[in-house]
């Protein structure tokens, strides 16, 4: 086995008494590349939280070639060369590339202004050693988002770091830019780099990953190395029940057509056309930048559509804004929950009724408190928040019950078509099952509902049929009984329909 | 009154309310250091210098919960004002004067409301525009010289706005009043008080519920115009003529007023209550230090500190929580 340079201990982490981390074990070795596997809410970012020194933890230890360490800041974590790569860039966008590798550490000339040549003599060796091919003078907008993540790692580097942790790097990349990654990887491990590779994506686990540990609902359940792994022994590590019993599925006998797309195209979306059935879930499955949410929202009337028909109840109409859409009985509920799902400076109550306001007021606009607190008393219960009442701060609130006050601002509304987009995104496993058996009861209802999802579980687990999207176009419509994680890939990456 | 017995409940609404606590304190000091303070004419009078930036700090307080500023009120309050003495010098029924007036404010807000709607302004830029504009057509307007309202028919009905009083209340103190009241009413119990406080929170997600946001912008910044212009008629009725140059600073009195009573400036956070208190408190500091005869020099100093002290004070509780 190779020499272990980090090594995390019976790590506790509770947040004001929710334990999210229970005696979780982690090791890094030197020179081997480490995943770090686990459905969301499983604890990954939460331990390297710690490990970099976001948070700090209830109890356990660290040490660092064997000797205890604290990171009380991520400036300590960064000193002894742990460096972590958000899925999230952390890039500023109108600085060039030699800029950003050294924000804060420009290197100075005598007088302390700033050594310009230096600077990009300095950032073109990084560059170079990484084989990216850009001048250290370009913006960093100019970059496509698998270069910036190039340059992220050229600041790491910068830094010295002997530890790099990778959050997701490939979510956003293309083929081509996924296999410069791993070039850069493996060359990185082959100089004694020591890497923390967080994905879900199993493929590339097993491409270059020598280790992986498996966590679930907060607790440590293995750590092997990868050569006495397969795809379905971490699967069943990692959800440690069958499928089945996650995803509650209703089966949906045909239903007349309530909402008709027809070559809808924009900006983002080309010649979109599907159509969606009374109590039917539709699943929309793709890559992130498939067109997915931007398809979501020019339906919703956020983004203008250019050419293309939505019918509704056999009706054409036309949506130019999220009013028009409410108003049709189509209602959207955000993957974006803080930028435009909630409002985190209301509470519970202003948070459910902020998208149905009118029916809570009379003819001169003053409001009816006591029914808007009525409806929120409802809602807390039916849907199982959990808030100290009707009057807690949004921003108070956990992701899972965040995400259930954004469903319940849609459903006030008696939406008939209800769009999901993420549903689940960073909701803890537990409300998770809560949200499956929350839209299966409005499918049960008759309501109609679209479901984005980039977790293909879920997608298959939930849906009826399945619409894959890739570049903007829609690829296929797969049918529940056909459906696979492997024909949803494919499609996902561009491949005809006939090919399957 | 069990209420106001209950040590707990008064110790908890104090610390929730910091800058009424500056407030008393300010009370209890001037009591002790002057006797004229406590005494009815001398609190009137607070109360009426009060009036005017308390009516613009309430517009200003809409801004700024939506998440935008309204500089141009100082402005709005001159040309509303020399408006308003060129008219009733002209023999105009006072009533119609005063709605003109209002409807003028009302306009330049609108016009506001549009530049940062439609013409996507920063809130900041387009109402620095407004009151450089409309401080320069009111001087040129006015050629630089008052506009006096003596000798018109409706001249002495109409300076019954500033100078009269009800009930032994001034007026200007009651409009104050009103003002308060109907803007509570509105933050708390119309529909569009709530909206403004979404976008203050979160503008995309509030448009994201079907909210149409530019509309809510149009009524606030059409308010504050609207309030701009009330405190014109009410300084112009006082004084009985249209000084060019009158409300010149106002717009940063009245932030004063509204960040004191605990209004954030990144907005979605704060009370009418609270810009109430914050304007007692600016209203009190200005008699407090010309009954302590501090020279008017010194007097900006000490504004300043006793400002900074308090939102100190405040933004320390808030870190804390």
């Amino acid at each position: 086995m190779a020499e272990k340079i980090i090594s995390m201990k019976n790590i506790v982490k509770d947040f004001s008494g929710v334990v999210v981390l229970n005696n979780v074990d982690f090791n890094i070795y030197k020179g081997q590349i480490m995943a770090l596997l686990g459905e969301n809410g499983a604890g990954k970012s939460t331990l390297m939280k710690i490990l970099t020194g976001v948070y700090t933890r209830t109890s356990g230890e660290i040490l660092l070639n064997g000797n205890p360490v604290n990171f009380p800041s991520t400036k300590e974590s960064q000193k002894s060369g742990i460096a972590i790569i958000h899925q999230e860039l952390n890039l500023i966008q109108h600085l060039s590339i030699a800029e950003n590798i050294f924000l804060g550490r420009e290197p100075l000339r005598k007088g302390r202004s700033i050594d310009w040549s230096r600077l990009y003599s300095d950032s073109q060796k990084w560059l170079d050693l990484l084989g990216i091919n850009e001048n250290p003078r370009e913006l960093i907008k100019n970059l496509s988002v698998g270069k910036q993540q190039l340059v992220e790692i050229a600041k790491a580097l910068s830094l010295d770091a002997k530890i790099i942790i990778m959050d997701e790097p490939t979510g956003a990349l293309t083929d081509a830019e996924t296999e410069r990654l791993f070039k850069v990887i493996k060359s990185l491990k082959e100089k004694g780099h020591s890497i923390v590779y967080i994905s879900h994506r199993l493929k590339e686990i097993f491409q270059i990953c020598d280790y992986a540990t498996v966590l679930r609902d907060g607790t440590f359940i293995a750590e092997k190395r990868i050569q006495d792994l397969d795809e379905d022994k971490i699967i069943e590590m990692m959800v440690g029940r069958k499928l089945t019993e996650q995803y509650p599925r209703l089966d949906h006998n045909n239903g007349d057509i309530v909402l008709e797309v027809r070559g809808l195209t924009n900006k983002f979306v080309k010649d979109a056309s599907f159509e969606l059935r009374k109590g039917e879930i539709l699943g929309i499955a793709g890559l992130m930048g498939s067109g997915r949410t931007e398809l979501a929202r020019s339906i919703y009337g956020i983004y203008k559509i250019d050419k293309g028909e939505i019918i509704l109840n056999g009706n054409q109409i036309t949506i130019r804004s999220s009013a028009d859409a409410l108003q049709h009985g189509i209602a959207y509920v955000s993957e974006d929950r803080k930028g435009n799902g909630i409002v985190l400076g209301l509470n519970v109550k202003e948070n459910i009724s902020l998208a149905s306001l009118k029916s809570f007021s009379g003819r001169f606009g003053n409001l009816h408190l006591v029914k808007e607190e009525e409806a929120a008393v409802k809602y807390i219960s039916s849907m199982s928040i959990k808030a100290t009442g009707t009057k807690q701060l949004l921003k108070y609130l956990s992701g899972g019950n965040q995400q259930k006050v954004s469903i319940a601002k849609n459903l006030n509304t008696r939406p008939r078509i209800l769009i999901l987009d993420e549903p689940t995104r960073g909701v803890d496993v537990g409300a998770k099952k809560e949200i499956y058996e929350l839209i299966n009861q409005f499918k049960k209802e008759g309501m109609s509902i679209i479901m984005i999802s980039s977790e293909i579980p879920e997608i298959i687990g939930m849906s009826d049929r399945v619409m894959v999207m890739h570049e903007g176009r829609i690829m296929g419509t797969i049918p529940i009984e056909k459906v696979s994680q492997e024909s949803i890939m494919s499609l996902a990456v561009g491949k005809e329909m006939d090919g399957i | 009154m069990r209420i106001l017995l209950n040590k707990a409940s008064i110790k908890e609404f104090l610390l929730k309310n910091k800058p009424l606590i500056v407030l008393l304190i300010l009370c209890f000091v001037m009591a002790v250091l002057n006797d004229r303070f406590w005494t009815w004419n001398n609190i009137v009078t607070v109360l009426r210098q009060t009036s005017i930036n308390a009516v613009i700090a309430t517009g200003m307080t809409f801004a700024i919960l939506i998440g935008g500023i309204d500089l141009s009120v100082g402005s709005v309050l001159a040309i509303c004002g020399a408006m308003a003495a060129t008219l009733i010098s002209s023999g105009m029924d006072p009533l119609l004067v005063v709605l003109l007036a209002l409807m003028l404010g009302l306009a330049i807000g609108l016009v506001n409301g549009i530049l940062i709607t439609k013409g996507r302004l920063q809130p900041f830029i387009a109402t620095l525009g407004t009151m450089t504009l409309l401080r320069g057509i009111t001087l040129v307007y006015t050629q630089g010289k008052p506009i006096s309202t003596a000798g018109a028919e409706g001249s002495l009905a109409f300076s019954k706005i500033g100078t009269g009083y009800i009930l032994g209340i001034p007026i200007p103190v009651l409009i104050m009043i009103i003002v308060f009241v109907i803007a509570y009413y509105i933050l708390r119990h119309i529909r569009i008080g709530r909206y403004i406080y979404a976008i203050g929170s979160n503008e995309e997600a509030t448009m994201y519920s079907g909210i149409k946001t530019d509309n809510v912008k149009l009524f606030v910044y059409g308010a504050a115009g609207m309030l701009a212009a009330l405190g014109g008629i009410i300084i112009t009725s006082r004084l009985g003529s249209a000084q060019p140059t009158s409300g010149l600073g106002y717009e940063l009195d009245a932030i004063a007023a509204v960040v004191l009573g605990g209004t954030s400036m990144a907005g979605g956070v704060g009370t009418i209550f609270g810009t109430a208190i914050g304007a007692m408190i600016i209203g009190l500091l200005n008699n407090a230090l010309n009954l302590l005869q501090v020279p008017s020099y010194y007097q900006d100093v000490a504004k300043g500190v006793v400002i900074l002290i308090a939102v100190l004070l405040d933004r320390k509780q808030k870190a804390s929580r």
